[in-house]
């Protein structure tokens, strides 16, 4: 349950600043664009459009945390590892807009509150902490894992401290000190991003085994160690 | 659920009719007039209540589709309903329970506005086809990118899902029983398996659209219909309605 507190409803967040991060969303997603028109062959805007299926449906699947407590998984480590910062984020904004507009999930008028924080602000962090850790663990199947779990974690942890900011510049009174807010959101959120960093960081180690070069975060590069490929494979 | 088609339900009702580019400009409307409302003015809520069903009715929703459709903001209910055991400042008391009447008021606002956007979006997927969606985005001038992606992924994303699914059932099959993080391996390694999956068909996708011409453009919808002032008229007027309640709440209080 706690997993769709992320999903910003109408109501939450004052017009002012639904507005502004509204636009601040625009941005940045203009911008990807932009940059993916650049970079982008025509081939991979039908991968780009599978992998969006594919974040869509994995976000339908519940893990479990501890007993009788399940997250679903929020993706924006998933795409960062998998895709790439800049399609990542086009990604997951495209998740984003269909669950508003077709299946009422999320707020309207919290569309550009929620791109900021789960596509922009978590699809970047999480890329920023692989490429750091890969750089500092090495390509190896051990810095692969670790690398995308701490991504995970940040991600969300720095989505829902996106909220917190939007919540502490124009959130509608709730009658409750900002400290406490803060205090149980991010209590949550530290749960839910572990859970997120193992199910993602097993992903894409299963997939850095079978097809590296599927596995953006490792440019190309096989990781450094053969016998566990023979293994799993 | 099945996603290719989100929630559309066919009809011919005229909010069927209206271009989907005056909808998605009246959705936003009346969503942002919903939640400039001050949540002391229960009236008006009461009023865009009834400005919603009176256009759900036009549109032939039943009330059960509604009600079954809203389940989506069950979490944001039950915050809701703890915000009165969990805010402080005066309080209010009401048979044993001791409520806090800021946290009363709270609540209320949230349920009120994030039930009456949900509605409103629940009004626009219902009477709007995928397709149209998408052509209505265009004219708005959204990224022909983004709606690429998009056109891909909602045609997509049952294969995906069903792939999971069928994943989830043979596990099950197979005495997996995750109840603890810990033990979340074998869904993982699934998700990497139909990541592959997604992968190379998208790859099989793309050499069959190579190979009839793809040239990184779709005819999503040959040219999207502009759409005349009559029609901009008639999708306006219940965003219209909110604005000038809005903005009279706004004023009286």
């Amino acid at each position: 349950m706690p997993d769709l507190a992320l999903h910003i409803p109408n109501g939450i967040i004052g017009i002012p600043t639904s507005l502004a991060f509204g636009l601040a969303a625009a941005l940045a997603v203009g911008a990807c664009v932009a940059a993916a028109r650049r970079g982008l062959d025509e081939r991979l805007v039908p991968l780009a459009g599978l992998a969006t299926a594919f974040i869509f449906a994995a976000q339908m699947l519940n893990f479990p945390v501890a007993a009788g407590v399940s997250g679903h998984l929020l993706g924006g480590a998933l795409a960062a590892a998998l895709l790439g910062p800049g399609l990542g984020v086009l990604c997951v904004t495209v998740v984003i807009g269909v669950q508003a507009l077709l299946f009422a999930d999320g707020g309207v008028s919290a569309l550009g509150l929620n791109v900021v924080n789960m596509a922009v602000i978590s699809t970047f962090a999480a890329y920023g902490v692989i490429a750091l850790a890969l750089k500092l663990l090495g390509r190896t199947r051990v810095g692969l894992t670790v690398a995308v779990f701490a991504a995970s974690v940040v991600s969300v942890v720095a989505a829902a401290a996106g909220f917190l900011v939007e919540f502490w510049i124009g959130g509608e009174p709730i009658g409750q000190s900002f400290g406490a807010v803060a205090a149980a959101i991010g209590s949550v959120h530290v749960l839910i991003g572990i859970g997120e960093g193992v199910i993602t960081a097993a992903a894409v180690v299963a997939v850095a085994l079978a097809r590296p070069d599927l596995v953006y975060a490792l440019k190309g590069a096989r990781i450094a160690e053969p016998a566990a490929v023979k293994e799993i494979a | 659920m099945s996603a290719a088609e989100g929630l559309y339900r066919p009809g011919t009702s005229p909010l069927h009719r209206l271009a989907p580019q005056t909808k998605l400009v009246a959705l936003v409307a009346l969503t942002f007039a919903v939640v400039a409302t001050p949540r002391e003015a229960m009236w008006a809520f009461g009023v865009y209540a009834l400005l919603l069903a009176s256009l759900f009715a036009l549109a032939r929703v039943p009330a059960g589709w509604i009600a079954s459709r809203s389940l989506v903001e069950t979490p944001f209910l039950l915050l809701a309903f703890a915000f009165p055991f969990l805010s402080g400042g005066e309080t209010l008391q009401w048979g044993f329970l001791e409520l806090s009447v800021e946290g009363l008021w709270a609540g209320w606002n949230l349920i009120a506005k994030a039930t009456l956007g949900v509605w409103a979006a629940l009004l626009l997927a219902a009477t709007t086809p995928v397709a149209d969606l998408l052509a209505g985005l265009s004219r708005l001038r959204c990224p022909e990118i983004l709606l690429q992606i998009t056109a891909f992924a909602i045609r997509y994303a049952h294969l995906t899902v069903a792939e999971l699914a069928q994943m989830r059932r043979a596990r099950l099959a197979r005495c997996d029983d995750p109840r603890f993080l810990w033990q979340a391996g074998a869904l993982a390694r699934g998700l990497g398996v139909v990541f592959i999956r997604s992968f190379e068909r998208g790859e099989r996708v793309w050499q069959a659209m190579a190979a009839r011409g793809y040239t990184g453009r779709l005819p999503l919808d040959v040219s999207p219909a502009g759409a005349s002032v009559a029609q901009w008229g008639a999708a306006m007027a219940a965003p219209a309605i909110a604005a000038s309640v809005a903005l009279w709440t706004a004023v009286g209080a």
